[in-house]
């Protein structure tokens, strides 16, 4: 059967992807954040970015972002070479960001915080329809929030990343990049992330995504890009083995997964020969 | 049943749920609502009114006279021209900076108004014009240093006050001050000018009435999608309160000389500076920058401009303050704008309720606070205290006001309100 490369082709292959990076270099003095790092991501494809604390991936994200500036490097989105001088141009094209740190302004309230910058009616603000839009967009996460009229400031750790998950969501953007998107959610609202990442894809829409969490992960991306030390260190699909990916995280064989693993299997192992 | 409930109410259940006594129905729970927000470090203008009621006491049962209508006029007339300028720093502090400069900018001001307009026989309003525009210019000053250098506010508005005040020395030259020409329309605004009491009245109506009419039509619009929204009763109930306690300082001020034209202006500024600051993109990205600069940034705002309007706002308002002030004492003198005119307009935006940490406060606070220091100022002023004693007690109120201020933000941020 020759199905299966043709289903490949049909999800990646001849496809112009919508953000393509090459060669992205960022240094912060003496320290090279990110060297030669190549990412391609496609029109309704999940991309898992992972690696070890200090491998880049938020550096990354933040150029993307346009927070920083590459210190060399192209990117090319939807086809064409853009420069990403700035945040506003990163999202006048379509490419809305969850930062690690949410960046949400505490003394302000929740409505406020969704449509920062992007208020409608500039001139006489329109409270009613915004208010209304930010339950629509919280209901979607299944968010529990009691007032978004209350201060960002009262909100715990998870309410405020759904509120910043949310603020992603309202420009109808193109490319969404996640940085640590599950860490601080309940259960249920990691549930909803997921679930709301697989909808973006259906919607064609492209995500990067940044999770320590494995199983997170393996549950939603199509594609696990792996960064070490600022360079690209692999490409898996979903279903890799715990231990290639482990592997190409810690760059050894030989690491403190594996030998904790070890460990484990030595003290198990004499309990099994009894 | 239960699926049932749910849907019918979900779009009132989530805006009210968890929140039955801040979006209190009854009299008694609103009053609950206030008590612990102010509990909680949220205390709007509780300090000034509080503030107020312990000054009257104090200073009426010292002299009489204090609270007659004509002192309360003359009260109104030295407000204005501080109260322009804490309009300026309340911008500024918005956005988390600070201006140190505004009394220097305010006496500069004065001083070329009468250079320009008594010495170079230029017309009036092209002089003040010109002052305004130095002013302008002077702020962008200050944006550029900022946003460019990366100089503190605080450091570049220093060097602006000693500047400034030397250009105004320059200015006014060996002879040290310029008497502005009585009887002329711009000292006659600043010493003389009232509403007719028809005038006065039928604005204090209006304000309400725009008040009720503006919060009537939210209601319904809110009400219309299926928000939570005050009920009519309430808002009649707030309309009626503001009407009377509008119509009898109205009354009480017309016992006396009647309402300045100039306090009307300074009023109007308020009101157009609280609308630009709520309810407008600009005003939220005023707030957000001050929150949180770098999430400002990244929400796509250009944060260098705000800056830049904040700076430029300021000094603009620090000059229309020297004018103002020139007027009220018909002259252009080298004392003008020195002295404590700097720090009461900081004190007045502070005391008001306007955080010198950014991000938080109302145009209406340079209103109410500048109320406050004239108050003080104008009790000691009768009870003949040398300007030593008034130097020494105005400080002690700062002190007090920014006490309150770092102590309520403590609480704030210890009960999540930011």
């Amino acid at each position: 059967m020759t199905t299966i490369p043709d289903v490949d082709q049909a999800q990646g292959g001849p496809r112009e992807p919508v953000l393509s990076l090459r060669g992205i270099s960022k240094h912060f003095g003496a320290v090279s954040a990110l060297t030669n790092v190549d990412l391609d991501v496609h029109a309704g494809e999940v991309v898992a970015l992972v690696g070890d604390n200090g491998a880049g991936k938020s550096t990354l994200v933040k150029i993307l972002a346009g927070v920083h500036q590459p210190t060399s490097g192209t990117i090319a989105f939807g086809g064409e070479h853009v420069v990403l001088s700035d945040p506003s141009t990163a999202l006048g094209l379509g490419i809305a960001t969850v930062f690690q740190d949410l960046a949400l302004c505490e003394n302000l309230d929740v409505v406020a915080n969704i449509f920062l910058g992007r208020e409608l009616n500039p001139l006489r603000l329109d409270e009613v329809s915004m208010e209304l839009r930010a339950w629509t967009l919280l209901n979607e996460l299944s968010a529990r929030i009691p007032s978004v009229r209350e201060p960002v400031a009262s909100l715990s750790g998870g309410q405020r990343q759904t509120v910043a998950i949310a603020r992603s969501l309202l420009t109808e953007p193109k490319l969404i990049l996640l940085d640590e998107p599950t860490a601080a959610l309940g259960v249920a609202q990691t549930a909803e992330v997921l679930d709301l990442v697989e909808r973006v894809r259906a919607r064609g829409l492209g995500v990067i995504m940044i999770s320590h969490n494995m199983e997170d992960v393996r549950a939603v991306a199509d594609r696990i890009v792996v960064l070490r030390l600022g360079r690209n260190n692999g490409e898996f699909e979903p279903d890799v083995s715990n231990q290639d990916l482990v592997t190409a995280i810690t760059g050894a064989d030989e690491n403190s997964v594996s030998r904790r693993a070890n460990r484990r299997r030595a003290h198990q192992s004499p309990e099994l020969g009894r | 049943m239960t699926d049932d409930t749910q849907q019918v109410s979900t779009a009132r259940l989530l805006d009210r749920s968890d929140e039955r006594v801040k979006h209190a129905d009854t009299l008694g729970n609103t009053i609950r609502a206030f008590v612990d927000r102010v509990r909680s470090g949220d205390l709007g203008s509780l300090p000034v009114v509080v503030g107020l009621v312990v000054i009257c006491t104090a200073f009426e049962s010292l002299n009489p006279v204090f609270l007659a209508p004509n002192n309360l006029v003359n009260l109104l007339f030295d407000c204005s021209t501080v109260g322009v300028i804490s309009l300026g720093i309340v911008c500024i502090l918005m956005v988390g900076e600070i201006d140190l400069s505004v009394g220097s900018v305010s006496g500069f001001a004065s001083a070329l108004v009468g250079v320009l307009w008594v010495g170079q026989d230029w017309p009036v309003a092209v002089a003040i014009v010109t002052a305004l525009m130095l002013g302008a210019a002077i702020g962008a000053l200050y944006a550029f240093l900022f946003n460019r250098l990366g100089m503190p506010s605080f450091v570049s508005t220093l060097a602006g006050l000693l500047a400034w005040l030397g250009l105004q020395l320059y200015l006014l030259g060996s002879s040290g001050s310029i008497n502005l020409p009585y009887g002329s329309p711009l000292v006659n605004f600043g010493q003389m000018l009232v509403m007719p009491p028809i005038v006065s009245y039928v604005l204090a109506a209006v304000a309400s009435l725009v008040m009720f009419v503006t919060s009537y039509r939210t209601a319904a619009r809110r009400r219309q999608a299926g928000l939570s929204a005050s009920s009519l009763g309430r808002m009649v109930l707030k309309a009626l309160l503001v009407t009377i306690v509008l119509e009898f300082v109205v009354y009480y001020l017309n016992l006396g000389r009647g309402i300045p034209w100039m306090f009307g202006l300074f009023v109007g500024l308020c009101v157009v500076m609280n609308y630009a600051l709520t309810r407008t993109k600009w005003g939220r990205s005023m707030s957000a920058v001050g929150g949180n600069r770098e999430a400002a940034r990244r929400a796509g705002i250009n944060v260098r401009r705000v800056y830049l309007s904040a700076f430029v706002l300021c000094s603009t308002l620090a000059a229309a303050g020297g004018v103002l002030a020139a007027a009220r004492l018909a002259s252009s003198s080298q004392q003008a704008g020195t002295g404590d005119v700097n720090l009461n307009a900081i004190a007045a935006a502070v005391i008001g309720g306007t955080s010198l940490f950014g991000g938080r406060g109302s145009a209406y606070s340079a209103l109410l606070g500048v109320i406050v220091i004239q108050s003080i100022a104008s009790g000691l002023t009768l009870l003949d205290l040398s300007s030593s004693l008034r130097y020494m007690i105005t400080g002690a109120v700062l002190a007090i006001a920014v006490i309150v201020d770092s102590l309520a933000r403590r609480s704030r941020l210890s009960h999540g309100r930011a």
